[in-house]
């Protein structure tokens, strides 16, 4: 009998200023229901606020909702803190309107999962699962390999 | 020393919150690490803080943390939420009340979910208050809500226990039921801003007077009802603790200077006379219970093949077999038996 199980965590935020936060809610709840553990911070959170809770709960993946129009000015900013804080690890997703020329940047700095209007969240729950296995099997990689160093 | 342990026993963040991980998925060599972090700890005084959802227990704990901050102490908050029986998955909300303690280096706020588990909560919850307290926090919160008794086993495990209630709950009693009552060392009513506050207060006292095994000392038996005698002075600072009942407005700081106050009464109380010794001692005798316990089972459970448990399990159902002799056959098949 084994009384704990690992769940995967997910910090759900919303950075920025706009208060429009059911978006974030409804992929709140459909992780959940895709039984991961979601820790929620509510609104209007500075990067440093995302990247201090992202350490604390260490968790697997940040998800970021931004409808405000500015993620060009977060999203950087939001992965330039974590890095700071030595969060180099936790990858960065993102839920909201995001035209095709910024997708490309955003690509640039590390952040691939992007999730438009219209989304089923079972994509969502199944992109971040593959995420964290791609994470655990490269970390394992890497002790494998310094281990035989 | 691994680099995780160091990284607690110096404070590292990052080492905190990944050993935190570590105390919640008990991974193979867990207890390796908390071997190595036990001597480094019993410093943090412990707070527990339960009550209904709805009473503002994550506004009380995030008031309560700032005061503790202007009197220079670092805390460590353990909030804990449920996991959906369900899907397995949890939303863990507290942190939105919890706002104004961001960008604190001495607050460290870290939220679980109970993942479902009897008993396992309790270990899990013991565990992480010991690894924030080894990484230096003077204060440890630990926040669950009070619907049963694996919150009444984590509250166990605090020094101090606030139990939470809040005006317009609906039926008081109902609210605190039986247990949650017992537990609590400081009763609060918080939101007491709001209509209803005085009568909350005084169905808590009522419930006291009643119920409470400190008060009960204090009272006579009159027409088969215990009565308070009046005359005899307040127990406080001789062998007993009354639960003083405090009322808080969490969200505009109301009332928790007075709190963080009772908080320390009830600390003086424990430190003295080697109470605090002793309520140790019971505290360690029943987590070595409850270890043993888990290990036992799991070790039992480890050596019958599962297919012979689902026949004992038919057996039972089909009405050959009674529950009882069919947990006499398991030990029997391990040796148990005498």
């Amino acid at each position: 009998m084994t009384t704990h199980t690992t769940s995967i965590r997910v910090l759900i935020a919303k950075p920025g200023l706009d208060g429009h936060d059911r978006g974030a809610k409804v992929i709140a709840r459909a992780l959940r229901d895709a039984g991961m553990e979601v820790i929620y911070t509510g609104l209007r959170q500075t990067p440093e606020m995302i990247a201090e809770a992202a350490l604390q709960e260490d968790v697997d993946v940040v998800g970021l909702s931004i409808l405000s129009g500015a993620h060009m000015a977060l999203v950087p900013r939001i992965r330039e803190v974590m890095d700071a804080h030595d969060l180099q690890d936790i990858p960065l997703i993102l839920g909201g309107i995001i035209p095709d020329e910024d997708k490309v940047k955003l690509a640039a700095i590390g952040v691939h999962g992007i999730f438009g209007p219209g989304t089923h969240t079972e994509d969502i729950a199944s992109y971040i699962r593959a995420l964290v296995t791609a994470k655990t099997t490269a970390a394992n990689a890497r002790t494998d390999s310094s281990g035989g160093a | 020393m691994s680099d995780l342990i160091s990284g607690v026993l110096a404070g590292n963040r990052r080492a905190i919150a990944r050993m935190l991980t570590q105390v919640e998925n008990q991974p193979a060599g867990v207890d390796g690490l908390l071997t190595a972090l036990f001597p480094h700890t019993g410093h943090a005084w412990v707070i527990g803080v339960t009550g209904a959802p709805g009473t503002g227990k994550s506004t009380l704990v995030n008031a309560l943390t700032k005061a503790y901050r202007e009197r220079g102490q670092q805390v460590g908050i353990i909030a804990v939420d449920p996991t959906s029986p369900f899907t397995g998955g949890a939303i863990l909300g507290d942190r939105i009340r919890m706002r104004d303690l961001s960008g604190d280096d001495g607050v460290f706020i870290r939220s679980m979910a109970t993942r479902g588990n009897l008993g396992g909560l309790a270990r899990a919850t013991r565990d992480a208050v010991r690894v924030l307290d080894a990484g230096g926090f003077q204060i440890v919160i630990v926040e669950t809500v009070g619907a049963g008794q694996n919150e009444i086993d984590i509250v166990r495990a605090a020094h101090t226990t606030l139990v939470v209630d809040a005006p317009g709950m609906g039926d008081d009693v109902q609210a605190i039921k039986a247990g949650i009552l017992e537990i609590a060392d400081v009763l609060v009513v918080n939101k007491a801003d709001r209509p209803g506050a005085t009568q909350t207060v005084r169905a808590l006292k009522t419930m006291l007077d009643l119920g409470h095994p400190a008060r009960l000392s204090t009272s006579v038996g009159h027409h088969g009802r215990m009565l308070p005698v009046a005359s005899v002075p307040a127990p406080n600072g001789s062998d007993f603790w009354l639960p003083p009942i405090l009322s808080t407005v969490a969200s505009d700081g109301t009332g928790i200077d007075a709190l963080i106050e009772a908080i320390s009464d009830h600390r003086d109380h424990l430190e003295h006379a080697g109470r605090l010794a002793q309520m140790e001692q019971a505290q360690f005798a029943i987590e070595i219970q409850e270890r043993l316990r888990d290990h036992l089972m799991q070790r039992v459970l480890q050596q019958v093949p599962s297919d012979a448990i689902s026949s004992l399990i038919e057996q039972v159902q089909a009405r050959h077999l009674d529950p009882q002799r069919a947990v006499e056959s398991i030990l029997e098949q391990v040796g148990f038996a005498g």
